[in-house]
């Protein structure tokens, strides 16, 4: 089958196919409406989406057959769950979806702002919310859970051991990373070696932002984590991370981040300038890569524009699969590489913002 | 019965959706009972907690509702309620 290329906009949800030589669009779901979230459930390939609306909150749906038909279903609530004392908590986005692994075919997780992890074991059919992570002691704490332009702190990542499915990790902006070894009954920070440059202690236990973190398939004691104040890698499943970043700074900041499933010092980032600016340092449209974990970084310019450029990568708008990897900016341009990222073509410059990309 | 209109825009979610007569002594009554006919259509209009969404308004005999929290603003019979959502830009 023809692999198509999922891209989650803030008007709508466009699927590309590969016909022959180019990629084209192929079609348009929810025309006009913000995608939050995308997913695609390898187990069943079942198609998840959540919307944003601007008026009527924020919604999910799924497809069986590729998109040929939606069902709506209800999300995740927070009903009689508060904030904070006094304050009611209220599903704000769905920022992240996570199936779990073969022995659970039902398990499906799901992170949200506020900060909220639910879970469900009838394949989305009904979600509880992770009481456990949600009354850890530190998520009443302002200076310990924050948002991070945004008014709460929120879930964006959900980061499956696929060698057991009570082993997972999240990524909260802004705490940090969370780790359970029990199914989400109980939680640990795993912030040891991160930096809060934004604090008065940057060396906090819980405080920290990571915008992306990415375990890999093949060595599940490495993760990598793209965060706000570097980028990180921790071969110990999160015991001590270490800092990655390119020795002159270049690259560091950024949202974005891809990794290889099978080589575990393979990364690819798309730099930006520090939080003032969130655009291409020096205005170049840069895709950094790493083949000796992170050690050095190598920037590819190949098939990016020459030009100046401000377009900003999401952290869940650049995907891998094989060789092939895509990336699209807030901008409204979608690039994508056959060559593990050596050189890049320009598929789309008239999208709206890409908020999210999935292979299918 | 009061009579109950409906922004056009929802008519995307609910295609069969249409003026109607609905019983209740209440805003949030009347809601629930329109929520009975077409299931889920409180969800876009309420938060988790039940509280009206930022962006819905509703306008009672002409009037926005003053209670969006609870929706507790009595309804009597021949008032006309109508769901409309705010102005946005974007």
């Amino acid at each position: 089958m023809q692999p198509k290329l999922l891209v989650g906009t803030s008007k709508g949800l466009i699927i590309y196919k590969n016909n022959s030589k180019n990629w084209i669009i192929a079609r348009v779901h929810f025309e006009g409406l913000p995608v939050s979230s995308l997913y695609i459930d390898e187990r069943t390939n079942i198609w998840w989406v959540a919307l944003s609306h601007r008026h009527w909150g924020e919604k999910l749906h799924f497809s069986e057959d590729a998109g040929n038909h939606w069902v709506e279903v209800k999300v995740p609530s927070f009903s009689n769950y508060f904030y904070k004392p006094g304050k009611p908590a209220t599903l704000k986005k769905i920022w992240s979806m996570q199936q779990s692994g073969p022995d659970r075919p039902g398990g499906l997780w799901v992170g949200t702002e506020p900060g909220g992890l639910f879970h469900s074991d009838d394949h989305g059919k009904h979600f509880q919310l992770i009481e456990p992570l949600w009354n850890h002691p530190s998520r009443l704490d302002p200076a310990q859970w924050f948002g991070a332009g945004k008014d709460y702190p929120f879930i964006h990542s959900i980061v499956l051991d696929p060698r057991d499915s009570d082993h997972v990790y999240v990524g909260v902006s802004c705490a940090g990373v969370f780790e359970t070894r029990d199914g989400g009954k109980s939680w640990q920070a795993k912030n040891m070696g991160l930096v809060a440059a934004y604090l008065p202690n940057p060396q906090v236990e819980i405080g920290h932002d990571p915008h992306r973190i990415i375990l890999c398939p093949a060595h599940p004691e490495i993760l990598w984590q793209q965060n706000h104040c570097g980028i990180f890698r921790t071969t110990n499943g999160g015991e001590r991370w270490e800092d990655v970043s390119g020795k002159d700074g270049f690259p560091k900041y950024g949202f974005s981040l891809a990794i290889d499933d099978e080589d575990p010092d393979m990364a690819w980032v798309i730099p930006a300038h520090s939080d003032e600016r969130r655009i291409p340092v020096n205005l170049k449209l840069t895709v950094c890569v790493t083949r000796d974990a992170g050690r050095n970084w190598t920037p590819i310019h190949q098939g990016l524009p020459a030009e100046p450029a401000f377009d900003l990568v999401l952290r869940h708008s650049f995907v891998k699969k094989g060789d092939a990897l895509a990336f699209g900016t807030n901008n409204g341009n979608l690039y994508l590489s056959d060559d593990r990222g050596n050189s890049w073509r320009m598929i789309s410059q008239n999208l709206p913002m890409v908020n999210y990309l999935a292979w299918a | 019965m009061a009579k109950v209109k409906f922004t056009s825009a929802l008519k995307r979610y609910f295609p069969s959706l249409t003026e109607l007569e609905i019983p209740g002594d209440s805003v949030k009554e009347a809601l629930h009972n329109i929520d009975q006919q077409f299931p889920g259509i409180m969800t876009y209009l309420t938060e988790d907690n039940g509280q009206l969404r930022k962006h819905v308004n509703i306008f009672l005999k002409g009037e926005l509702i003053k209670d969006r929290v609870t929706l507790n603003d009595p309804v009597n019979a021949r008032d006309e309620l109508l769901i409309f959502q705010a102005l946005s830009g974007g």
